[in-house]
């Protein structure tokens, strides 16, 4: 079985991130390392072609100045190849434009399944996926908390609120997947060694076949017209213990809608 | 010499960084605590590889190299000691004298689990009666017939008594000492005793001033029955095979110092910069950053030693006289630069839930293992041409 997965390479969320001034955009001109997020999907992949007895993971990426640490570190993991999509056009790209250049990478590697994560951690719109699965006319299914196999036909408990759904589509199809689906592997040195020399395929909108319009600043259809920070977090209120502060608990549960 | 490390080293040490932090750190006061060997853990570090790190593949190694052990001792023993010398020892004792002095057949049999962290090995040198004086070895072995007996008694055996431990390679003399003469050595050989085997006992673990989650044991070999094809190299090679590979383990024990160092660098600092005292943070008294300063100067000095040692071994130069400077130089300042921590830690250095506590009590065994500090400057002052004894 030959899966996709979609990781996202991400300024290293340990070093403070940045906004552009002028666009608004962030900045990710340093070094851009693999979505944590992402390592779940391509621990389920591997296990996914594991248990199917055969066939390829290949990542496919979008990410600017042709950067591919994040994929050398799934293909230390065990991926097979990479795609990678970078081009100085794809600038400004909306959630729309990036799904866009992925479902056309993708359609290269014929998959069976393609794997992303729920959401990404830095930009975390969560759409991704589901419009990559729309422009493919691949049925998705989201918030996988486990994916098998059978028969063509894909089985996931779908996480809820309340437990999990079980739930099940035709091959082939898009799975989005949350952080509790498998534990992800730490690459090992030969991993890493190894994922010097597998193939990475970069390519430009060009080879895609899309036209410029479509993609990066021309194509967006959303627009950054203001950036605020974020609320300060208002100091706790302190209640002094007067025999009757378990009242005052339950009284903000309730204005919380926890009760 | 470029010390530099590759873009791939640099990738894996990360990962074992964020494994340890994972995996180790937020266990590692109550293994400390509780005496507690993880197996688990070790074997998890073998899954990722470690333990066959400077092995050729074809004995399920990585085919890596010293240096890249290095990287992953320091890793680890920025969090925890204890896991970093069960790395050491079962790669640089365990491992690393049946990959240097074994027949194919003997590295075929033992290697690929121990490369795999599966199993691990252990070096049974030191004896109750000497350490550092390892010529005065007491414990015989005598042929008989196509087996070979082994007595005696070991001390301090590092990874000897796991639940894993699958072969302890002994040292045992094999001629009385006056039939080779010269220096009393006599004729000393190596012997892979398996675990288990009938005669070989494991005493019950020492109790430690530190490395508490660190394996160790004394033992006693009584008529220990090993086959004539245990011996490991040729006979009376026992003390020349044993002190070649005591220079790749002081340079993985200048590694794990090095680590040692940079935790106690790192922590201070924080605290130094949190913790106020008379209205304002301790670390604006010159007293108190002037101790951490140093310790930056001892982790870059220690980083250099290490990985110039580790580089003229992984270039196939001469390493005894830089192993033994980087040994010398990098312990000492470990146990320095835990005092200096404690210190900056205050009372909080004193008690167990913080961490430089326990690396107070750990670095002190760097200064005695593998060859004492007094014997690092044996070995230097004699490449100095000194008339030392
Ligand atoms: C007007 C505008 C301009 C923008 N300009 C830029 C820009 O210049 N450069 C830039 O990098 N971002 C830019 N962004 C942000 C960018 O649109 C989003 O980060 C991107 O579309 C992915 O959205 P997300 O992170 O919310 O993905 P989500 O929907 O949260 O991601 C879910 C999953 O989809 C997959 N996925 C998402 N993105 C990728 C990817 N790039 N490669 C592989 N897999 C992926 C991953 O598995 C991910 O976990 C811009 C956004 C807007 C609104
Ligand atoms: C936790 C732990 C793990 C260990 N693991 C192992 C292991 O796996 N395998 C193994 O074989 N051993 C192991 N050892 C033993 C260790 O290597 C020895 O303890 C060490 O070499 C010192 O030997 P000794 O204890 O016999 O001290 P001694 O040799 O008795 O030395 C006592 C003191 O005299 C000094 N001294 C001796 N000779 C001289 C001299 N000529 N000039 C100046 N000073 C001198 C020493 O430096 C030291 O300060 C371990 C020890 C410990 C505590």
């Amino acid at each position: 079985m030959n899966v996709v997965v979609c990781v996202k390479q991400i300024p290293d969320p340990a070093t403070p991130g940045a906004l552009d001034p002028s666009t608004n955009y962030l900045k990710r001109d340093g070094k851009l390392i693999l979505d944590d997020s992402d390592a779940y999907g391509v621990e389920m992949a591997l296990q996914l072609v594991t248990a199917a007895g055969g066939g390829d993971v290949t990542l496919v990426s979008m990410a600017p100045n042709n950067e591919s640490s994040g994929l050398r570190t799934g293909l230390a993991m065990g991926a097979a190849k990479a795609i990678l999509v970078s081009d100085p056009s794809l600038a400004g790209s909306d959630a729309l434009g990036t799904a866009k250049v992925l479902a056309a990478a993708i359609k290269r590697a014929e998959p069976e399944l393609v794997i992303a994560a729920t959401e990404s951690s830095d930009g975390y719109t969560g759409t991704v996926p589901e419009q990559i699965a729309a422009l493919l006319g691949f049925p998705s299914i989201t918030f996988a908390k486990s994916i098998e196999i059978a028969d063509g036909t894909a089985k996931v408990d779908r996480q809820t609120e309340a437990g999990y759904d079980e739930v099940s589509a035709p091959l082939p199809a898009l799975i989005s997947v949350t952080a509790g689906v498998v534990e992800p592997r730490y690459p090992s040195f030969k991993g890493i060694m190894a994922a010097k020399s597998k193939p990475v395929d970069t390519i430009t909108v060009a080879d895609l076949g899309l036209g410029a319009d479509q993609v990066g600043e021309a194509g967006a259809r959303q627009e950054i017209v203001a950036v605020t920070a974020a609320e300060e977090r208002q100091a706790g209120e302190i209640v002094e213990d007067d025999g009757e502060s378990h009242l005052k608990i339950v009284q903000f549960l309730e204005t919380q809608k926890v009760l | 010499m470029d010390l530099e490390l590759s873009a791939e080293q640099e990738a894996f040490r990360l990962v074992v960084r964020d494994f340890a932090a994972a995996e180790i750190a937020p266990h590692a006061e109550a293994w400390d605590r509780d005496h507690h060997f993880p197996v688990e853990v070790v074997q998890a570090m073998g899954e990722l590889g470690l333990f066959g790190l400077p092995f050729p593949e074809a004995y399920g190694g990585s085919g890596a190299d010293l240096t890249t052990l290095c990287v992953a001792i320091e890793e680890l023993a920025r969090v925890d000691h204890s896991l970093a010398i069960t790395l050491s020892a079962g790669v640089g004792l365990g491992a690393s004298p049946i990959f240097h002095f074994g027949t194919e057949e003997q590295k075929q049999r033992w290697l690929p689990d121990l490369c795999a962290g599966r199993a691990l090995g252990a070096f049974g040198l030191t004896e109750p009666d000497g350490g550092s004086d390892a010529g005065a070895t007491r414990t015989r072995a005598v042929a008989d017939g196509d087996e070979w007996v082994i007595d005696g008694e070991k001390a301090f055996i590092t990874n000897s008594g796991t639940a894993i431990t699958s072969v302890i390679t002994v040292t045992a003399r094999t001629a009385a000492p006056d039939v080779a003469g010269g220096a009393g050595k006599g004729e000393i050989s190596a012997f892979l005793v398996p675990a288990g085997t009938p005669g070989l006992e494991v005493q019950p673990p020492y109790r430690k001033m530190g490395w508490h989650a660190s394996d160790t044991h004394g033992l006693s070999l009584a008529g220990c029955r090993v086959p004539a094809d245990n011996l490991l190299g040729s006979r009376g090679q026992g003390f020349r095979s044993f002190l070649a590979i005591l220079d790749e383990g002081r340079i993985a024990i200048s590694a794990l110092a090095l680590g040692c160092i940079e935790a106690c660098l790192a922590l201070s600092t924080d605290y130094a910069g949190e913790r106020h005292a008379f209205g304002k943070p301790i670390g604006s008294n010159q007293a108190v950053a002037f101790s951490i300063a140093d310790l930056a100067v001892m982790a870059e000095n220690a980083r250099n030693l290490t990985y110039k040692a580790a580089a003229l071994r992984d270039a196939g130069r001469p390493i005894t006289r830089a192993a033994a400077v980087a040994k010398l130089y990098t312990t000492e300042a470990a146990v320095t630069a835990t005092r200096v921590a404690t210190q900056v830690f205050g009372g909080y250095g004193f008690v167990d839930e913080t961490p430089v506590s326990r690396f107070y009590r750990d670095a002190k065994i760097l200064e005695i293992g593998e060859g004492t500090s007094e014997i690092q400057r044996l070995v230097i002052s004699r490449s100095l041409g000194l008339p030392v004894g």
